[in-house]
């Protein structure tokens, strides 16, 4: 395949604007589409039901339809006004929400190479197996005898995600990443409380994620950063000084968000534990290791495993997640309920009432129910799916991914810690070298009008006009070298301060957004 | 395997590229101990989608699936009927494998139904504003209560024991660790609420109150909001049962000043527990409060409307530990298909699917009340109602599931150990219950009880 099969190249950037008004604002196959708001009204519908405005006939007798028996039944608050909810019929909203679809870039469409976000292809088998009606249509609070298979899965796929990680034990019902990391933290304050020792300080890399601070601060702990290395990896000495009896722990993401293993994450740990302290690991970066590293041998205490990043369950458009925590034996005690124990053959629901003193110690309950069970299955069909040998080829794809487009890129971009070694998976670059006052932004938004969606942008904070590209391991050769064109020919541009940058994105459904109008003057819902 | 693109010829002309002699060389900054030479003990090797599918297919048929069998279950999640038009919609890949939408040029699709969801979450509340959505009801409750110390610089909590025992117990394991300071008792078994009880003074952040209530009882909070207005508190009203509220007035509207709540009802399936969908609204002047993403309306180079994420500098990915909350991800897809759901249905259809669910509500209340020895606790309710029993509802209920009849939520398993509450046994009764299921389940539950 070329990396340009047509050929054709636009004249020059602006071209659209050339393009003849159109009656409908569309053009083409780019429709716009109006809010609900301005289409629906509150007398249509598109869902008929039975026995509406009839009798309904169930029980034991007929019921007219009686004004007082509502009354009656709903202590006079029966709704008096309006709502405002417009409503559409079925062929009306399919159309509406199928053409706001075809605004949204995905990764069916093209490769989306957030970094730190693993936008891998979402198989369609798990989509199939999580709607059979077996695990779709249960109910949290079913009798524990009728859910006996719902519980063989979460027990299974936590089983899998221990002996993946080298851990001890798992907690399931965390919602997402961030709840995943405030699980962790509440088990490492809830050990360190159960020894006496109430610790005030949480140690958290310049690089993390922001999740990461607004955790430890959502759990009560006190943040301090610690420093980089020029190498991009978290500074030992300086992390050694700091650690003393008010350091609760420390959260480390590995590999890290520069895309880089930690080399010294061994050293990290045990200096953290010699001080008294925790170490916490966030996930989000496990694809780049499942199968050849276990963070269980590298002294990690907890570790989160975002199930919509490594185990390509879809990321929807921001969630749903799930955010499964594996901990070490000295954490296992606390992990929070419920959580389902396998007895024989029998799965036993362990929750408040059951956790008596065998699990005396779990820190409480972090969510209603038993946690993103659409998403453990989803997950596990990804997991049998790969196998232990294909589950380590994609940790290797991936890492193998990332640097063909790190070493296919760094003469172009400035690669801050390309000369120190191979990343990980995924590469990372700066806006060292960009003309005529371009940036970072200018630069993907330029990517936009190539066909791709942009990398992750100014994120980590330690790189300047930092640019993380995450290509994942789903992506064909072929796309790949599609996307480094592109990136090459972008990168030219901003380098050479072409002023057109500025004007991009000229071929997405919308060019650049005013976001200081939408934070000046917030307008969160419709107003008629 | 058939998700992994790249073949060994490609792999060896990359590694080319790339210097490297070999994939080991790429991973050299890993510690000789850490790294694994072979493949993981015990775990089995990569199989075909035929093979997958029969594995769990095995394990879906070993549950009692809720449509197949006469069900009465609810207490935070409920059975409705989910149009095929939405499942549909939410799996066209563009919605599906697309990422929060953080370049809103190409993400325009996701930020406008994001749009549409805050707009009828807010109203549906009777609200000013509402956000993109938090990861459940039990989530959000707690966020709400987080919110509102912020708002109040006041630390104590006042919980009513109609709310879910669920929610209360994220709420304590939460405040466990943050300071707050939580009130509760558990509820009675009667038709009256606790709000009475509830002592609201200078200390008091807010008070929360569940509406419906775990019991399925319906009271006006009105009194309540203006005594938490006068001591300078906020109320907050937890919804589980979204439908309700085409039937009855919002919280909003009975002076509430945050409203959360489950949307589950609406679009999603019950799916054993999650992935929900939690819904967050609340006053216009508390909006730099709120946790969550928030979508907004702008206009883009051209003058032409759009929409982004905005107010960002409340979240943690720029506030980082001064962020409102450390939510990211949250539950887009289902966001959506509660917006989806919620277009189909509109007004018209939202008050009929609520006035089905009430009537056939008020019928299985009638004729379950009619069993030897049952009692109706509450006769204000909307779809969810509590029975008293003769005698400690979970073994009944075991005994009922054994005869394929799944009869609804013993409060002996949301309470345990609680004595006062062990004869209790709630009732859910949807547009999805027939009236054969409601004579079937009455009739078994007779000669359980006799």
């Amino acid at each position: 395949m070329t990396t340009n099969p047509s050929g054709w190249r636009p004249t020059a950037p602006d071209a659209a604007d050339e393009a003849p008004a159109t009656f409908t604002g569309n053009r083409a196959l780019m429709l716009e589409e109006p809010l609900i708001f301005e289409i629906g009204d509150s007398e249509t519908t598109g869902v008929d039901f039975e026995g509406v405005a009839q009798e309904v006939t169930i029980g034991h007798r007929a019921f007219e339809h009686d004004e007082d028996f509502y009354k009656d039944r709903l202590a006079g608050l029966q709704r008096k006004r309006p709502i405002g909810l417009p409503g559409l019929s079925e062929p009306e909203t399919v159309r509406h929400y199928t053409r706001l679809s075809r605004q949204n870039y995905a990764i069916d469409l093209g490769l989306f190479p957030l970094g730190s976000c693993t936008m891998k292809h979402n198989p369609r088998l798990n989509e199939k197996v999580a709607r059979m009606p077996g695990f779709a249509d249960i109910h949290p609070l079913q009798p524990t005898d009728t859910v006996q298979g719902a519980f063989a899965l979460i027990h299974r796929l936590g089983e899998w995600l221990v002996k993946l990680t080298g851990m001890h034990s798992v907690a399931m019902s965390p919602k997402a990443g961030a709840h995943g990391e405030l699980c962790g933290l509440l088990a490492i304050r809830s050990a360190l409380e159960a020894r006496g020792d109430a610790r005030e300080v949480i140690l958290v890399p310049e690089s993390a994620h922001g999740t990461n601070p607004a955790t430890a601060a959502f759990a009560g702990y006190r943040v301090e950063n610690i420093p980089a290395t020029a190498a991009g990896r978290v500074d030992l000495e300086a992390l050694k000084s700091r650690l003393g009896p008010d350091v609760a722990g420390v959260m480390i993401t590995n590999p890290n968000t520069c895309g880089l293993f930690e080399p010294e994450m061994t050293a990290i740990s045990e200096a953290v534990h010699a001080a008294g302290g925790l170490v916490y690991c966030d996930g989000a970066n496990f694809n780049a290791i499942v199968g050849r590293v276990r963070p269980g041998d590298l002294g990690i205490d907890a570790m989160h495993i975002n199930l919509h990043k490594t185990f390509s369950t879809p990321h929807g458009g921001g969630g749903p997640g799930a955010g499964p925590v594996v901990f070490s034996e000295a954490l296992t005690p606390f992990a929070p309920l419920p959580f389902v124990e396998k007895q024989g053959d029998y799965f036993v629901l362990v929750e408040e009432e059951t956790a008596g003193e065998h699990h005396g110690r779990c820190f409480g309950r972090m969510t209603a129910f038993h946690g993103q069970m659409g998403m453990f299955t989803r997950a596990l069909s990804y997991i049998l799916s790969h196998g232990a040998d294909g589950l380590r080829q994609v940790a290797e794809d991936a890492v193998l991914n990332a640097n063909y487009v790190l070493r296919s890129l760094e003469d172009v971009l400035d690669a801050p810690f390309g000369a120190s070694g191979p990343c990980m998976h995924e590469a990372l670059f700066s806006d060292k070298g960009f003309g005529g006052g371009l940036t970072t932004l200018d630069l993907a938004k330029g990517l936009i009008d190539e066909g791709f969606h942009p990398m992750t942008m100014y994120f980590p904070l330690v790189v300047h006009g930092a640019m993380l590209v995450e290509p994942t391991e789903t992506e064909s050769k072929a796309a790949l070298d599609q996307f480094i064109g592109a990136l090459r020919s972008v990168a030219e541009r901003a380098k050479a301060g072409d002023e057109a940058l500025k004007a991009a994105p000229v071929y997405a459904p919308r060019r650049r957004l005013d976001e200081t109008l939408a934070a000046r003057k917030p307008v969160l819902v419709y107003k008629e | 395997m058939r998700y992994l693109p790249l073949s060994d010829a490609d792999r060896a002309e990359m590694l080319r590229v790339v210097g490297a002699g070999s994939i080991d060389d790429l991973f050299v900054d890993v510690p000789e101990a850490a790294r694994l030479s072979g493949k993981i003990e015990g775990l089995p090797d990569h199989a075909s989608e035929l093979a997958v599918e029969r594995e769990l297919g095995a394990l879906a048929r070993a549950n009692m699936v809720a449509g197949e069998v006469p069900f009465f279950l609810g207490c935070g999640a409920y059975r409705h009927h989910i149009p095929a038009s939405v499942d549909h919609l939410i799996q066209r890949g563009e919605f599906l494998t697309s990422y929060t939408p953080y370049q809103p040029e190409i993400a325009q699709g996701t930020l406008q139904a994001l749009f549409e969801f805050q707009t009828q979450v807010a109203r549906l509340y009777g609200c000013d504003v509402a956000n993109a959505s938090m990861y459940d009801g039990s989530t959000a409750c707690w966020e709400a209560i987080v919110m509102a110390r912020r708002i109040t610089r006041r630390g104590t909590a006042l919980l009513s024991g109609g709310l879910h025992p669920h929610y209360v117990s994220v709420a304590k394991t939460m405040a466990r660790f943050t300071g707050d300071a939580l009130r509760y008792e558990p509820p009675t078994l009667s038709a009256e609420t606790d709000f009475a009880a509830l002592e609201v003074d200078g200390e008091t952040s807010c008070v929360v109150v569940q509406y419906p209530d775990i019991l399925g009882r319906i009271a006006d909070m009105s009194a309540l909001a203006e005594r938490c207005h006068a001591a300078g508190a906020l109320l907050i009203a937890v919804v589980t049962e979204p439908v309700a509220l085409g039937a009855i007035m919002s919280p909003g509207e009975m002076g509430a000043d945050i409203v959360v709540g489950e949307g589950q009802s609406i679009g999603v399936g019950l799916n054993f527990g999650g992935p929900y969908v939690g819904l967050f609204a609340t006053r216009e002047k508390y909006v730099r409060q709120m946790p969550g993403r928030l979508a907004g309306e702008t206009v883009d180079a051209e003058g032409k409307r759009g929409f982004v994420l905005t107010l960002s500098t409340r979240e943690q990915h720029i506030r980082r530990e001064k962020a409102t909350s450390n939510i990211c991800t949250n539950s887009g897809l289902c966001a959506l298909a509660f917006t989806i759901h919620m277009t189909l249905l509109g007004e018209k259809g939202l008050r009929e699917l609520a006035e089905v669910n009430h009537r056939k509500a008020v019928g299985a209340a009638e004729r379950l009340a009619k069993v030897p020895g049952v009692t109706l606790v509450n006769d204000v309710f909307f779809n969810e109602f509590t029975l008293r029993l003769p005698k400690e509802a979970r073994p009944v209920v075991r005994a009922l599931a054994e005869q394929r009849i799944l009869a609804g939520v013993s409060l002996g398993r949301l309470y345990p150990g609680e004595a006062s509450l062990e004869n209790g046994l709630v009732v859910a009764v949807t547009e999805t219950t027939s009236e054969a299921d409601v004579a079937v389940f009455a009739s078994a539950l007779e000669k359980v009880l006799a």
